[in-house]
């Protein structure tokens, strides 16, 4: 037998719950369909970001090679795999944020959190992302989002008070 | 037959003008390459699944409003295809364009220069000056271990050797990962690539991003000449060529053979080359002095030492690597035959001798290599196939994939890739009870036969083995192997019996993957010593291997082989060291060879020699040698031929090597293959018992031993299991 790739004891009773959910949305042996869900849970359970050993016991759960979750991982921005804040702030900068004050709202937050973008503030509490591409918020330019949640009609003194309250 | 009326699953199309015709659901680039119209391309390979990432092979098609990829666009009825008009060599043109805003000009300092797909399809659709003025994005290379160099810089990402994992070994190791111009193929993690057929990616690299780290700058691909060889390290006698400069191998690579390797090799016989130019290559005859000291003298005199010692010194007994070519083979059991020995034997890894007299003609596989990939079911009983037989088991996996119900009987449930029916792991002393469950189940209630009616008194299948019987008894075409594990087993004479009875009963062939490349070669020219050439039965056996290594002899004759390390006798060594006169004729020298031997000849590598392997489906192919022997070391029939002179025997005239294998088929042609029968019966003369050893792949024959990049890799260093009897 193989020897397993990694050790499913890592996953949380709740990530693997909800693995089992996502996994059961898709036909028998398409469970690599399930590896963008998995590694969600995998990352919220970590306060936001992925350990080779937690993909690891993503790919021995999903029986997959881990190279097949490293892949999905390292592709979409939603996923990091470096150690980084718990929070993790994207503000928008496509075209209609950036001519809505976008770029500038960047240079605010990077000025009171005293980091850089793709930086974590040195207690661990927030992560300003690199870049976010469009997140079709259009409509209330210039917008951001924390963790999953959307935030419109910004302007530096809302800026302060989202990230103000985040603990 | 009269042609029955045209298929209706055939399509009619246009290609360039030219009406076609192609299988329904082909692609347009089967088409195209069928009719002679070639379309470059990069990602597209035939063995491998489609990926149209590329985009190389757009061609135009009418009413289709843009150009589209040739492999990934089924054909349609009255489809018209242009693969050269201006539309469809400016998309091709422009693909190339984007191919190379990255990809670096270090053509001069490349592995893959002369022979890279990009370079050659630039020259036909590449600019002569690239338009892009910025910086060329660069990335790291990874260490894959010591086979497969990296230079991922270079690298196009035809994703090649990710679907290569995936599809054709059956565990992914390279992936795609990132995204964008930060895209990497890497293994993410620091990792080595360790799958046993992962040189072929060297191969599949249309680039020099991946090629081979032995072969790093030793040559250029234009100074080589192109030799064709057979790998003697298997009974699958994979196709190579050897890439020769000055006389000297520098690489190997793949020969295509459909019937045998397909375009593949395994790792064993892509980098065994490296083992011919090692420290320990005798390179001049040497004779041991009274006084013990080894001394290096001419071939004359050596060659009189050897006979003078061969004739002089007692009872004489031959051993040959099962790796050795048809010739030498046979004129060393002519040369046994003409000192009056049947002491001769070739099946060194082999313990138990009892049933031999009915061993069939040669062993074999039981059905051609190509017919494995189409088995309804398989029974594998002690093989680690993978390691055993990487291309055997490729196939294999084609087969399983396919919905062969693939069954194993083994001291460990090996880890095979692929989709395994029944994947018993069961104690060496319990095999022929397990056996006799299945037989017992196959039978179906009908009253058992013979010799094996009293193994299955009182034996309840359970439920894995009643599966295992129903799946050989099942449609479809069905085997039966036994692996290295099997003919080392210390009941491999019952195993064989319940095993035939097994094959009989379902109507599986029976197969017995011998180990080394011409271990059928070595039957047929009478290197055992119960049956002399064409397998005529010898009027009174000589002694078999283990028996020759286990109480010392008078003399012994060695070739090609170190059975302390080639048998899995412990006490060779020390048997051969009591012996009076040990000659070696060898590759190499170890301190070991010293020990025991009196005089030393140096031989040939299966490189440069030219000879005939005949593989366990039973083709015989011979090749005309590759390179320069290096020293004073010569072909071994050459010093076989000359050592019977030197014995005055008759008979030994040979200008070359095809008058040698010439006459060999002469006189097979001439023997009728007797009816073999045993007196054999279960329990009788029980050999004692001893662990079952599994030999490691790159422990198999003194060149493999050698072959310093294998070694080094993870299968490299691990030691031999050992499995207790019980």
């Amino acid at each position: 037998m193989a020897a397993p790739v990694g050790n499913i004891e890592l996953l949380s009773a709740h990530t693997r719950a909800e693995i089992d959910h996502w996994v059961a949305k898709f036909p028998a042996g398409r469970q690599r369909s399930a590896v963008i869900s998995a590694l969600r849970f995998a990352q919220e359970q970590n306060n936001g970001f992925l350990t080779t050993d937690l993909m690891n016991a993503v790919a021995e759960y999903l029986k997959l090679p881990p190279i097949q979750v490293y892949e999905v991982a390292s592709f979409y921005s939603m996923f990091e795999t470096h150690p980084c804040g718990r929070h993790h702030v994207s503000i928008c900068t496509n075209i209609s944020c950036m001519l809505r004050g976008g770029e500038e709202l960047i240079a605010h937050a990077e000025q009171k959190l005293g980091i850089k973008l793709g930086e974590s503030t040195p207690d661990g509490r927030i992560f300003l992302k690199r870049e976010e591409e469009c997140l079709a918020a259009c409509t209330g330019a210039p917008m951001m989002m924390v963790d999953h949640v959307f935030y419109e009609y910004l302007t530096p003194e809302k800026v302060d008070a989202i990230l103000d309250e985040l603990k | 037959m009269s042609d029955p009326a045209p298929p209706t699953d055939l399509v009619n199309v246009e290609v360039n003008g030219v009406p076609v015709q192609g299988r329904k659901g082909a692609m347009i680039i089967h088409v195209t390459d069928a009719n002679g119209a070639y379309v470059p391309r990069f990602c597209y390979h035939d063995k491998l699944p489609i990926a149209a990432n590329c985009r190389m092979c757009l061609v135009e098609v009418e009413k289709a409003p843009k150009p589209l990829p040739a492999c990934a666009t089924p054909i349609t009825e009255g489809m018209k295809i242009f693969t050269h008009s201006p539309k469809a060599l400016g998309a091709q043109k422009a693909t190339m364009e984007f191919l190379l805003i990255n990809h670096p000009l270090d053509c001069p300092i490349c592995d893959q220069g002369g022979e890279c797909e990009l370079q050659d399809l630039a020259v036909g659709y590449g600019r002569s000056v690239s338009r892009y003025t910025e910086g060329k994005r660069v990335v790291k290379d990874k260490d894959l271990g010591p086979l497969v160099s990296t230079d991922m810089t270079r690298c196009i990402h035809c994703t090649r050797c990710v679907r290569f994992g995936q599809d054709v070994a059956g565990i992914q190791e390279l992936g795609t990962t990132g995204r964008g111009e930060n895209t990497e193929i890497g293994t993410f993690i620091e990792k080595s690539v360790d799958h046993e057929l992962s040189g072929n990616i060297i191969d599949l690299c249309p680039v020099g991003a991946l090629n081979s780290k032995p072969f790093r700058f030793k040559a250029r691909s234009w100074e080589m000449t192109q030799q064709p060889l057979v790998s003697p390290h298997d009974g699958v006698g994979s196709n190579l060529y050897a890439h020769v400069l000055r006389g000297r191998v520098m690489r190997v690579v793949p020969r295509p053979n459909e019937a045998i390797n397909e375009t593949w090799l395994a790792d064993r016989d892509r980098f065994s080359y490296e083992g011919i130019y090692s420290d320990d290559r005798v390179q001049r005859p040497m004779v041991r002095q009274a006084d013990g000291v080894w001394k290096e003298v001419d071939w004359d005199t050596a060659l009189a030492a050897a006979a003078e010692g061969l004739r002089s010194n007692g009872e004489l007994g031959v051993l040959a690597h099962p790796s050795s070519t048809l010739e030498e083979l046979y004129l060393l059991a002519r040369l046994a035959d003409g000192l009056g020995t049947a002491n001769i034997d070739h099946r060194l890894l082999q313990r138990d001798f009892r049933d031999q007299d009915a061993d069939p003609l040669h062993p074999s596989l039981g059905l051609p290599i190509a017919a494995v990939e189409k088995l309804g079911a398989l029974l594998v009983i002690g093989s680690n196939l993978r390691a055993e037989a990487p291309i055997l088991a490729h196939r294999v996996r084609k087969a399983a994939r396919a919905g062969a119900s693939v069954c194993f009987i083994n001291p460990t449930a090996y880890d095979y890739l692929f989709p395994v029916a029944q994947n018993l792991a069961v104690a060496p002393a319990t095999w022929v009870r397990t056996l006799a469950g299945v037989l017992s189940a196959a039978l179906n209630g009908v009253a058992p036969e013979g010799a094996v009616s009293a193994l299955l008194q009182g034996v309840q299948p359970t439920a894995a083995e009643a599966a295992i019987a129903a799946a050989l008894r099942a449609g479809g075409t069905r085997a039966l192997w036994l692996g290295a594990l099997a003919i080392g087993h210390h009941d491999y004479a019952t195993v064989r019996l319940l095993a035939r009875e097994l094959a009989r009963v379902t109507g599986a062939s029976l197969g017995e993957l011998a180990a080394g490349g011409n271990a059928t070669g070595a039957s047929l020219a009478g290197v055992l010593p119960h049956r002399v050439l064409g397998g005529m039965p010898r009027q009174r056996s000589g002694l078999d291997a283990r028996a020759m290594l286990e109480k010392p002899l008078g003399a012994y004759l060695l070739f090609g082989t170190e059975p302390w390390a080639d048998s899995r006798v412990s006490q060779a060594q020390n048997t051969l060291a009591q012996a009076r006169f040990v000659v070696s004729i060898t590759p190499f020298v170890s301190d070991a060879t010293r020990a025991v031997s009196h005089v030393i000849l140096p031989a040939a590598t299966f490189a440069e020699t030219s000879g005939t392997w005949v593989n366990l489906e039973g083709t015989w192919q011979s090749v005309p040698g590759a390179a320069k022997p290096l020293g004073e070391a010569r072909p071994g029939w050459k010093v076989l031929r000359v050592l019977g002179n030197q014995l005055g025997l008759q008979g030994y005239e040979y200008q070359s090597s095809t008058e040698i294998v010439d006459e060999l088929r002469m006189r097979l042609k001439d023997v009728a293959t007797p009816a073999y029968r045993s007196a054999f019966s279960p329990n009788a003369n029980t050999v004692s018992a001893q662990a079952l050893s599994d030999v490691p792949m790159y422990q198999i024959d003194p060149l493999l031993r050698r072959a310093g990049s294998l070694q080094r890799t993870q299968t490299g260093q691990q030691p031999v299991a050992a499995f207790p009897e019980n």
